[in-house]
């Protein structure tokens, strides 16, 4: 069996996204469901926090190609 | 959908899985010849989906905007529609002010290239996304980010950079670290992140549905009766992810033209924040 031990590393990192994702959404699905009429207003800041999130993710991918 | 177009992967060894070089196919045309190793010319088939994409695109709009009528038919409403969404939701809350309109059209275009791009690889036959080489990736965020970054100096004068990279109401001996910080973070790592944010998407979406497929025509035609019985399962678990990969391929075209409007909206107010 062979194989990249990066991809074991990059996968273990994206924990972290996950995490972080999760708790975006678990803040903005909160929000909502407390203040439905503040959607219009918290679905951008949502999508900002998980673009910035998915952002480490993202290096991660690209380190564990490019290492 | 699946195990169309697919490189023969299985061996006599087993299961070979597929590669990220499987998701390169040859030139259809191959010009210029080769730039060294690696740089090769070509015309391969995202450059001709991308051609495609503009002729779908531009159709559909020519047509659904050919007569403006008081009372929208069909094809009138969708375009007026989706037009409504990138104006309002991404444009007019994001962007704001009195001169949002001038960068709807920016907006607008990337928001169409990109979905339609991206659901190619929704298609059978098709079934690649454009954005899945990350060539193409690269060359979209770069028109952004020299759109972004022109659209501060000419606002504001070469004191946009200062803007950009020194926060106000930070004591200055804090200075010396932030402003390192801030510059990879505003002028290296933003580009970057913008465009691999849709290349690694698409690519990973794509390298999901082309292992599920390969694995199912492995153990179709292993021969075994067990084998071949589970990759029905296996049918049902990438026909979840193809959906799930159907809504991703929707936000990230949603997600870059949200960024880039949110970029725009930082280098025209660089002096608010």
């Amino acid at each position: 069996m062979d194989g990249n031990l990066n991809l074991v590393g990059y996968g273990l990192s994206a924990i972290g996204g996950g995490i972080g994702v999760g708790l975006v959404f678990a803040a903005y699905i909160n929000g909502v469901a407390r203040q439905p009429e503040a959607q219009r207003v918290l679905q951008p800041i949502a999508f900002l926090g998980l673009a910035l999130t998915e952002a480490l993710a993202i290096l991660g991918l690209v380190f564990a190609f490019v290492l | 959908m699946i195990a169309l177009a697919l490189p023969a992967t299985t061996t006599d060894e087993g299961f070979v899985p597929p590669t990220i070089s499987d998701t390169h196919y040859p030139n259809i045309l191959p010009w210029g010849g080769e730039y060294g190793i690696w740089f090769e010319a070509g015309f391969g088939k995202q450059m001709l989906m991308i051609i495609l994409s503009v002729v779908l695109i531009s159709t559909f709009f020519l047509i659904a905007s050919r007569k403006g009528k008081m009372v929208p038919g069909k094809m009138q409403f969708l375009g007026e529609m989706s037009y409504g969404f990138v104006r309002n939701s991404v444009g007019k809350d994001i962007i704001g002010g009195k001169d949002f309109m001038k960068y709807v059209p920016w907006l607008f275009t990337a928001f169409f290239f990109i979905i339609v791009n991206n659901l190619f690889g929704a298609i059978p036959g098709l079934q690649l996304p454009s954005f899945s080489h990350p060539g193409s990736a690269y060359a979209i965020a770069a028109i952004f980010y020299i759109l972004w970054v022109g659209i501060g100096i000419q606002k504001h004068g070469l004191r946009y950079f200062k803007l950009a990279v020194v926060p106000s109401g930070v004591p200055w001996y804090i200075l010396p670290i932030v402003v390192p910080i801030e510059i990879i973070s505003n002028f290296l790592v933003r580009p970057v992140t913008h465009s691999l944010r849709l290349f690694a998407t698409m690519l990973a979406g794509h390298l999901i549905v082309m292992l599920a497929g390969s694995a199912i025509e492995f153990m179709a035609t292993s021969g075994s009766i067990l084998l071949a019985g589970t990759s029905v399962l296996v049918l049902g678990g990438a026909l979840a992810m193809y959906m799930l990969e159907i809504l991703i391929m929707v936000l990230q075209a949603y997600v870059f033209t949200l960024l880039a409007a949110i970029y725009i909206e930082g280098a025209l107010n660089a002096d608010a924040h």
